[in-house]
């Protein structure tokens, strides 16, 4: 497995560096004299009468970081998030967040969280759900704070209506808003565009995007891996409540590929071809995959080189493997192959 | 810090009970009892004409016990029908996620909780419990010796059966939370006529029923003073105690504060035990 970067000496919004083989890996805490991970935790374990749910789940987020967390149904991955927050006990295990143990619940004072089961007082108002927030935080933010904090999730004429007239689109809407409202550090949204509208889900993406270039660390459950693949830093998967694969976007998808349409391939094309990566053929179409260092001329050098020895070329397109392929291929070999 | 989040989910129970359609229910079947009362009692007057002022006394105790049961009983399946679905409700429809992932501890939403329902349960047995004396006031003229304690040892009643009502909904669904508070509610003052009903025919077993029971949960023990402070005192020198054991709306003794102490112990206790419940639980 790839450890996942650990960045206790990044500064609030500066991009994550690479993994310390430290850390997270031997089940060590950050390093105290740097700066702490939004999220650190390590050897987490649950089990749910009998069944294990987590088994050993190990990874941090760095700040200003954007993480993804995958994985198909039942992988473990609400539960995980469940207990970086402390609403579930973990058998086994520690968390920090924000460099404080989780199990102190002042560690959560900067944290905004959105639930994957998102419901809030109906009996409230969208601006007293905020400012009942906001109290519970223990983050004095004034009342224009709030309201523009409604405006940023599309809510600004609802303020004032119960939330339960509100459609559940609505409600995850409100749910962003109140895990934006107290000023976090750390965001959690767990399947925040489950409800949303193809708008809605880009106004979220927008919204992590933003909260990125702010510097606010963000943890994302989602089943959308377009969403994920969009914003994210890094991608930790989960497999049956263990991490199976971890790391950032390109050292997950590694190589790139180039497909080509050819004819008239004499030995010396062939050559050529096998000499820029590995070579599949179908009848007239070749797949070379890229190796994942590669100069970026490889491409335009190979079709100078072709049409140099006489072939005739009808197409060329560059082509990567999607974070949704790789996904498939990781979880369907299983926990034991790691990515590149 | 702690003081204030207890504050505000206190006040955030209140406004839950006061926006919810138990508080109009509440409203209006209290409103019903009044209406009942009033007309009652009044025909007390008219009827029963011919009585001595000792004789209309006696009724009018007996009749104010009456009604103030069926108060009881109404703020009785208000609290156990609120605070079911304010802990458990929250549980499972997952509102208790984004407030629980705030940084608060579980005992202070709880202790916050509990105040909110108590001076909900308190309002209203001192509201609607005052506006039933002053009826019987005005209607027959009577009026209790120990109004402000028996009022006290209903409000204190409704916070011991609501304190069950939060325990049980640590546990279980709120509707069975609810359930279960008003069925041992009942079945404890069901309990405790068995137990009165033993001391004055003699048999100590059946008495031992009605002991055991107002320990267990002191429901029917506060609510057996709350009887004895809205009754005529000087029905004590016109039947004998036993008379009194034996009746459901009469009661022979005032509380003692040992019972009262442990009334208080008790509250702690269970809610101690909610605390720890609520705290083990997986949200």
């Amino acid at each position: 497995m790839t450890p996942p970067p650990t960045p206790p000496g990044a500064p609030v919004g500066a991009a994550p560096r690479e993994p310390a083989p430290s850390d997270v890996a031997n089940g060590l805490p950050p390093d105290a004299r740097a700066p702490a991970p939004a999220v650190w935790c390590s050897g987490l374990r649950k089990r749910y009468r009998g069944r294990t749910a987590v088994a050993g789940v190990s990874f941090t987020v760095g700040r200003g970081e954007v993480v993804g967390l995958l994985g198909p149904n039942g992988a473990g991955k609400t539960s995980v998030i469940k207990m970086l927050l402390g609403l579930v006990r973990p058998d086994a295990g520690e968390v920090l967040l924000l460099g404080q143990p989780a199990r102190d619940p002042r560690s959560r004072a900067r944290v905004g969280y959105l639930p994957e089961l998102f419901r809030y007082q109906p009996w409230l108002t969208a601006a007293e759900v905020l400012a009942l927030h906001t109290r519970l935080a223990g983050v004095p933010v004034p009342a224009k704070e709030r309201r523009e904090c409604l405006a940023m999730v599309g809510l600004a004429d609802r303020a004032g209506d119960r939330v339960g007239g509100f459609s559940k689109g609505m409600q995850q809407r409100l749910g962003l808003a109140v895990a934006l409202v107290a000023r976090p550090e750390l965001v959690i949204l767990d399947e925040p565009t489950s409800a949303l509208d193809p708008i809605g889900r880009a106004d979220v993406r927008d919204l992590v995007l933003s909260l990125k270039a702010r510097g606010v660390a963000v943890l994302l459950n989602s089943h959308l891996i377009g969403e994920v693949e969009r914003v994210c830093d890094r991608v930790v998967i989960l497999d049956k409540g263990r991490v199976v694969a971890s790391g950032t976007l390109p050292e997950l998808l590694g190589r790139r590929e180039v497909r080509l349409r050819l004819d008239g391939v004499n030995p010396q094309a062939e050559a050529r071809l096998a000499a820029a990566g590995e070579v599949t053929r179908d009848g007239d179409a070749f797949t070379i995959a890229l190796p994942t260092d590669h100069d970026i001329d490889i491409v335009p050098d190979l079709v100078a080189d072709l049409v140099r020895l006489g072939v005739r070329i009808h197409a060329v397109e560059p082509g990567r493997i999607s974070l949704e392929q790789r996904l498939l291929d990781i979880l369907r070999s299983g926990p034991n192959e790691e990515p590149a | 810090m702690t003081v204030r989040l207890v504050l505000t989910v206190a006040a955030l129970t209140l406004r839950e009970a006061s926006r919810r359609r138990v508080l109009r229910s509440l409203a209006a079947l209290t409103v019903v009892l009044l209406a009942l009362s009033a007309w009652g009692f009044s025909r007390i007057n008219a009827e029963f004409s011919g009585l001595t002022s000792g004789e209309a006394r006696i009724v009018a105790s007996i009749v104010l016990n009456l009604v103030m049961f069926g108060l009881s009983l109404i703020s009785a399946l208000g609290t156990a029908f609120l605070a079911g679905p304010t802990l458990a409700g929250e549980v499972e429809s997952g509102i208790a996620l984004a407030v629980l992932a705030r940084p608060v501890r579980r005992h202070t939403v709880l202790l916050g909780k509990w105040l909110g329902l108590v001076t909900f349960a308190g309002g209203f047995v001192a509201i609607a419990g005052l506006a039933q004396l002053l009826i019987v006031r005005v209607t027959v003229g009577y009026w209790p010796p120990h109004p402000a304690v028996g009022l006290g040892l209903l409000v204190a009643q409704a916070m011991v059966l609501l304190t069950l009502g939060l325990l049980l909904s640590t546990a279980i669904s709120p509707m069975a939370s609810g359930v279960v508070a008003v069925g041992l509610f009942g079945a404890t003052w069901v309990a405790g006529v068995v137990g009165a009903a033993g001391e004055a025919f003699g048999y100590d077993s059946i008495a031992r029923v009605g002991t055991v029971s107002r320990v267990l949960l002191p429901t029917d023990g506060l609510w057996r003073g709350a009887m004895n402070a809205f009754q005529d005192p000087t029905l004590l020198l016109m039947f004998s105690t036993e008379g009194f054991e034996g009746h459901p709306f009469l009661s022979p003794a005032p509380i003692t504060p040992a019972y009262l102490g442990w009334a208080g112990l008790w509250v702690a206790l269970i809610l101690g035990l909610a605390g720890l419940a609520f705290q083990r639980r997986d949200i």
